[in-house]
C-alpha cells in the first residue's frame, strides 16, 4: 500500500517538475497585466494582439516555411542516405555511419559559426536560403538515424522476390521497400520539424536580410521584457503539438489494430 | 523629395535592412515609410550589442541601418565599422536636444544620431522604505537586508559602486577598481540576488524593497505598482544612449539618411516614444509629448540631474580587469 502510494507520489512529482512551467506560461497567457509579478483578471486581449503583431506573424511564418521545406528536403535525401549505407560494405558502412554521428554530436554553436564562416568564404549573402540550407544540414544526420533500425529489421529478400516477380527495381522500392520503412521516414520527418522549430543558434549565425525565426524574435524581446502576447503564441504552438500527437497516436494504435485484424 | 523611387516597378524597389533592439519601435513606423519612399524594409532585431556587433564585424550581412548603445558605437568608430554620416541628407539632426550631440562616445555627431536615452538609478517601494532615498548609500544600509536587488550585469553595477566612492564609472585606475569591488563583496551578503529582466516582475509583486533600474523600465514598473518611486543617487549616476548608426555594411547609404531623417520627425518620434516608453532625444518631439510625462521627472530629469551623468566609455583593454573584478564578485 505504502509503496504504491509512494510510487504514485513519485510519479506526480516527475510530471509536475515537468509540466509545472507550461502550465504557468498558459495560465498567464490570459492575465490582462503586463506583468507576470500579478494576476489581474482574465482576457483573451493577448491572442487578439497577437494575430495584429506583423513581425511576430513574420516569424511564425519563416519558421514554418523554413521548418516545412528544411523537414521535407532533409526527409528525401536523409533516407536516400540511409538506404546507401545500409547497403554497403562493412567497412564503409561504418566510416560513414561515424561520418553521420559526428554533426549530431557536434555542438550547435561549431556548426552555426561553421556554417556562417563557410556562407561568407563562398561569398553568399545570409537570408533565407542560407537559414534553410543549414536547417537542411543538421536534419539530414536525424533523418537517417531514424530511417536506417527499419531498413535492419526489412527482409532483404522481400525486394529480390518482387523483382523476381517482374518489378522493375523502382516499382519494387516503392511498392515493397518504402511501405516498410515508412514508420522510420514519418518519425524522421517529425524529428526534423521539430529540430527545425527548435534551432535559435545555427539560426543566429545564418540569417539575415530581414529573416529571423521565432527562436530569434523572442530571444531579441528579452531586453525590453517579454510580452504575454509570446506566452499566447507559446501556448498555441503547445496545444498545436498536442494535437499532432494524439493524431499520430491514434493513426499508429489504429495501424496495429487493423494488423491484428488481418492476422 | 528627390530621392523617392515613386513610379519605380517592384523589381527594382530598394530594400533597406533595419536592424534593430527587439520591440523598439512602433510598427506603424515602418508602413509610413514604406508607403512614403517606396523602399521596402527588412526588419530585423537583437537582444544585446554584442549580438548586433557580432553579425556585423563577421561579414555576411547587408545591414543599412543599426541602434547601438553608447560604449558599443565608440567601439565600431574605433574599428571602422561605421560610415561617416552627411548631414546634409539628415536635416532633422536640427531637432535632437543640444545636451545629446557631441557626447563623448562620438564627439562631433559624424557618425551617430540620437534616438533614446535614459538613466541608471534606484527604485524602491515606499511601503517597505519610508525614509527619503537620495544616495547609493542605501543599497549598503543593513536595515535592508536581503530585501535589496543589483543588476547582474558587469559594468552597471561595478559603476554603481564607483559612483558611490565617487570616481569615475569609466575608470582606469586599478586602485579605484579594487576599492569598488570591496565595496560590492561587502554588499553582498545584504543582497536578495543579482538579477536580470526578472526585476521588473519582482518590484511589481513586492518581492524586494529597493532595486537598481534604467529609467526606461521604471516607467513600466511605477505605471503597474503605485507604492514605486525612482531616484538617480546624488553622487551621480550612468546616462546611456541608443543612436542610429550606418553600418558599413550598407549597400544603400542615400536611403539609410533617408530612414533616419525620417525616424527624427517629430510626429514620428512620439509615435516611438509612446509605445516603447522610453525617453526621447527629439526636442521637437518633447513639445509633442503631455506634460504629465514631461514633468515626470523619471523620463526627463532635469539638468542638474543630466550633469551630473556620466555615459560608459569603450575601456579598450582594460575591460580585463573589469571581468576579473566582476568574477572575483560573484563567486
Amino acid at each position: 500500500m505504502v509503496e504504491k502510494w509512494i510510487k504514485r507520489f513519485y510519479a506526480f512529482l516527475l510530471y509536475l517538475f515537468l509540466y509545472a512551467p507550461i502550465i504557468v506560461l498558459i495560465v498567464y497567457s490570459f492575465n490582462s497585466s503586463k506583468s507576470r509579478g500579478k494576476w489581474e483578471g482574465f482576457t483573451l486581449k493577448w491572442y487578439v494582439e497577437l494575430f495584429k503583431d506583423r513581425q511576430i506573424m513574420e516569424a511564425l511564418y519563416y519558421t514554418v516555411l523554413v521548418a516545412f521545406l528544411a523537414s521535407i528536403i532533409a526527409t528525401i535525401i536523409g533516407t536516400l542516405a540511409a538506404i546507401g549505407i545500409h547497403d554497403a560494405g562493412p567497412v564503409k558502412k561504418k566510416l560513414l555511419l561515424n561520418l553521420n554521428y559526428l554533426p549530431v554530436l557536434n555542438p550547435d554553436i561549431v556548426t552555426g559559426v561553421a556554417l556562417m564562416s563557410l556562407y561568407i568564404f563562398v561569398g553568399k549573402q545570409m537570408g533565407l536560403v542560407t537559414m534553410l540550407l543549414s536547417h537542411i544540414t543538421f536534419n539530414v544526420p536525424y533523418v537517417v538515424l531514424s530511417v536506417l533500425p527499419k531498413l535492419k529489421q526489412l527482409n532483404k529478400h522481400l525486394a529480390e522476390a518482387a523483382m523476381d516477380l517482374g518489378a522493375t527495381p523502382f516499382y519494387a522500392f516503392r511498392k515493397v521497400v518504402l511501405p516498410e520503412i515508412m514508420p522510420g521516414i514519418v518519425s524522421g520527418a517529425l524529428i526534423a520539424f521539430t529540430m527545425s522549430i527548435d534551432d535559435f543558434v545555427i539560426s543566429f549565425f545564418t540569417t539575415g536580410s530581414g529573416v529571423q525565426n521565432l527562436s530569434i524574435k523572442i530571444f531579441s524581446m528579452a531586453r525590453r521584457g517579454l510580452n504575454p502576447k509570446i506566452n499566447a503564441l507559446s501556448t498555441l504552438m503547445f496545444l498545436t503539438v498536442l494535437i499532432l500527437l494524439l493524431i499520430i497516436n491514434r493513426k499508429s494504435s489504429l495501424e496495429i489494430k487493423g494488423k491484428d485484424d488481418v492476422a | 523629395m528627390a530621392l523617392a523611387t515613386a513610379g519605380c516597378s517592384k523589381e527594382d524597389q530598394v530594400v533597406l535592412n533595419v536592424y534593430n533592439w527587439g520591440d523598439y519601435i512602433d510598427e506603424s513606423v515602418i508602413k509610413e515609410f514604406e508607403k512614403e519612399y517606396n523602399i521596402k524594409v527588412n526588419y530585423e532585431d537583437y537582444a544585446t550589442n554584442e549580438e548586433m556587433y557580432v553579425k556585423i564585424k563577421s561579414g555576411g550581412t547587408n545591414y543599412d541601418v543599426v541602434f547601438p548603445s553608447d560604449y558599443m558605437i565608440e567601439k565600431m568608430i574605433k574599428e571602422d565599422l561605421l560610415l561617416k554620416l552627411d548631414m546634409n541628407n539628415i536635416p532633422n539632426f536640427a531637432n535632437i536636444d543640444d545636451r545629446f550631440k557631441n557626447l563623448d562616445f562620438d564627439p562631433n555627431n559624424e557618425y551617430s544620431v540620437p534616438y533614446m536615452w535614459g538613466t541608471l538609478g534606484i527604485i524602491y517601494n515606499t511601503k517597505m522604505v519610508q525614509e527619503p532615498v537620495d544616495s547609493w548609500d542605501i543599497l549598503w544600509d543593513s536595515k535592508y537586508e536581503g530585501q535589496i536587488l543589483m543588476l547582474d550585469s558587469q559594468r552597471d553595477s561595478i559603476g554603481v559602486a564607483l559612483k558611490k566612492l565617487g570616481y569615475s564609472l569609466n575608470t582606469r585606475d586599478i586602485n579605484e577598481l579594487e576599492q569598488a569591488k570591496e565595496e560590492l563583496i561587502k554588499q553582498k551578503p545584504l543582497l536578495l540576488a543579482y538579477v536580470g529582466d526578472e526585476v521588473k516582475d519582482m518590484m511589481i509583486g513586492e518581492e524586494a524593497a529597493l532595486a537598481v533600474v534604467w529609467s526606461g523600465d521604471a516607467v513600466y514598473m511605477m505605471s503597474e505598482n503605485k507604492d514605486l518611486r525612482y531616484v538617480v543617487p546624488k553622487e551621480g549616476s550612468n546616462y546611456w544612449f541608443d543612436n542610429m548608426v550606418i553600418p558599413k555594411t550598407s549597400q544603400n547609404k542615400k536611403e539609410a539618411e533617408l530612414f533616419i531623417n525620417f525616424m527624427c520627425k517629430p510626429e514620428i518620434g512620439l509615435k516611438n516614444t509612446q509605445y516603447i516608453g522610453y525617453s526621447t532625444t527629439n526636442k521637437e518631439t518633447m513639445k509633442l509629448l503631455d506634460s504629465e510625462i514631461l514633468n515626470n521627472e523619471v523620463a526627463y530629469p532635469s539638468n542638474d540631474i543630466i550633469n551630473n551623468c556620466e555615459v560608459f566609455l569603450d575601456l579598450g583593454d582594460f575591460i580585463k580587469e573589469y571581468d576579473r573584478v566582476w568574477t572575483d564578485i560573484k563567486s
